[in-house]
């Protein structure tokens, strides 16, 4: 029997739910050197600002059990090299819908990110990143209170008529109250989880291993915490979730849409894997054979 | 870059924390001196990088220094263990560059890409010195090999307990080698002083702690005189004049 992989997002048919997560597959360049990318539900590129990033000091990376500690700090080109340059290349290797991750550190920055994305055709969805300080509230994620991600979503909503996903960040109290400010703020989509923030320490040389200290803990340590997000958050709001965190492997992929994700994303373990994102397409066919799966919108929030 | 399993058919200390690694299987996907791999370790979740010392058509040599979980796992390997692997990472040396009479600077555990790239220099008809400085005397290994390969070889040792006493840029001083380009792998104090210390262009492999290794996640960048970098992708090896010390 053939299996039904295909989702929908808003209107935007997915072949499957599979999608890198930012930051984990670049624009895509790296990835088509090894395979074809095409076989990807779609991309969610490297997170993007409206000012060209170097980010954080070296070390920003940290080994953990199952997983690791990131402080990248959104490197990216800025979001006008990324139109002239990132997406056109991006264009050749890929010819499916597009997810553009955005973050900012001012309402502005996320609506000039997004004024400028809108007229990108291949960009299917805007995925707004507000796990970032904010420089006008003392550095305040736009993700740790309602209000602001609220604000947030608002003012993207009314800059582009594309859909947005609000990509919530999982260093909150009650994520459920945030996903429904954003849906009442008239978001179309919910994304989550961001990273986990997290530290190591070399006791040897009695410092952090992060030059930042802090980082974004990610990779499969965390996919139960994400699991329960994602089935709180997609129970309480009517907008469809992107489940993200941990997901490495088919299976994983199916818990994330059984406990309420219309689409998975992939991200830390593209890192350890490269190959990551295309055994777990492969793979989908015959893990929804073994579990009686016709069709993966089936499975969908099945549990209640 | 390609990813194969790999057989472990040598695994052998250098000395108490330098160990040499045969790996056979496919390697074509290594093509430069100076490349690095980066191998699948049980229980860790990231892969772990090392230079590539020496490739042939199916076997390729490793060196490296236990300082952690994964290198000190994989001091315990048996032959016949099979490792997941990426090979063919990173740009690797420029050999084609056109010099005569090259100077090879290692320091420590940077000394094995430095093997692979006197073989290419010399099979160039290079006229090639290699200054390789280590700690003490107990810490020296290859530098027969490099003689072997037809290489004027200096050794300096900080202790001065073997060659001459001091740096590597002391051991280039006092040798009076002359040279017209020079490539370098070592620590990144001994590259500053000798980016600072020599006349010529040259380039350097540099080291910085990564979480893919191919490209994508921006772990690794540093910033040179033509913008951002990836020492994983666009690097290791930078030419003197971009780096920022």
């Amino acid at each position: 029997m053939v299996r039904d992989l295909s989702v929908e997002l808003c209107g935007v048919k997915l072949d499957n739910p599979v999608i890198p997560a930012s930051g984990t597959f670049g624009f895509g360049k790296e990835m088509a050197e090894i395979y074809d990318i095409n076989i990807l539900g779609s991309i969610s590129f490297k997170g993007t600002t409206r000012d060209a990033r170097f980010g954080n000091p070296t070390p920003r990376i940290a080994e953990c059990p199952s997983g690791l500690i990131n402080s990248v700090g959104l490197q990216n080109p800025g979001v006008d090299a990324v139109i002239a340059h990132e997406l056109p290349e991006l264009r050749k290797i890929f010819r499916k819908p597009i997810i553009a991750n955005i973050s900012g550190f001012s309402i502005e920055e996320y609506v000039e990110c997004c004024q400028k994305l809108d007229k990108e055709e291949q960009v299917a969805i805007l995925e707004v990143n507000i796990s970032c300080p904010n420089v006008h509230n003392g550095g305040m994620a736009f993700g740790t209170s309602p209000e602001s991600a609220a604000a947030v979503t608002k003012a993207v909503k009314a800059v582009t008529t594309k859909p947005v996903f609000i990509k919530l960040s999982p260093n909150v109290t009650d994520i459920v109250a945030i996903a429904k400010a954003c849906e009442e703020a008239g978001a179309d989509g919910i994304t989550l989880i961001n990273t986990m923030l997290g530290m190591r320490i070399d006791i040897a040389r009695r410092k952090p291993v992060i030059a930042n200290k802090m980082g974004g803990f990610s990779g499969a340590a965390i996919f139960p915490i994400a699991v329960r997000m994602v089935y709180q958050v997609a129970h309480a709001v009517k907008i469809p979730v992107i489940g993200c965190g941990g997901v490495a492997t088919a299976e994983d992929v199916i818990e994330m849409m059984m406990a309420g994700a219309t689409g998975v994303q992939v991200g830390a373990e593209n890192l350890r894997n490269p190959y990551a994102c295309k055994e777990i397409i492969e793979e989908l066919p015959y893990v929804m054979e073994r579990l009686g799966i016709e069709k993966l919108t089936d499975i969908i929030g099945i549990i209640e | 870059m390609q990813r194969v399993v790999l057989t472990v058919t040598k695994n052998e200390a250098l000395t108490p924390l330098i160990y040499e690694m045969h790996l056979a299987g496919d390697v074509s996907g290594v093509t430069r001196a100076g490349q690095f791999v980066e191998i699948a370790l049980d229980g860790l979740y990231l892969r772990r990088p090392i230079s590539v010392c020496n490739y042939d058509e199916d076997e390729l040599t490793i060196i490296y220094k236990v300082v952690g979980k994964g290198t000190d796992l994989m001091s315990q390997m048996a032959e016949g263990t099979q490792l997941d692997v990426l090979t063919g990472l990173g740009n690797g040396f420029d050999v084609d560059y056109e010099c005569q009479k090259p100077l090879l600077v290692g320091g420590g555990v940077g000394v094995p890409p430095l093997y692979r790239l006197t073989r290419d220099l010399i099979a160039r008809g290079r006229e090639v010195t290699v200054v390789l400085g280590f700690n003490t005397e107990s810490e020296i290994f290859y530098a027969e090999k490099f003689e072997a390969l037809g290489a004027k070889v200096v050794v300096a040792t900080a202790d001065g307990s073997q060659g001459i006493k001091g740096f590597v840029t002391d051991a280039i001083r006092e040798s009076g080698v002359e040279y017209d380009y020079f490539y370098s792998c070592g620590p990144l104090p001994m590259l500053k002083a000798l980016c600072l210390a020599t006349t010529t262009s040259g380039e350097v492999s540099l080291e910085e702690r990564m979480g893919c290794g191919f490209g994508i996640c921006m772990g690794c960048s540093i910033m040179t005189t033509n913008g951002a970098k990836r020492v994983c992708k666009d690097g290791p090896v930078f030419k003197k004049e971009e780096v920022i010390w």
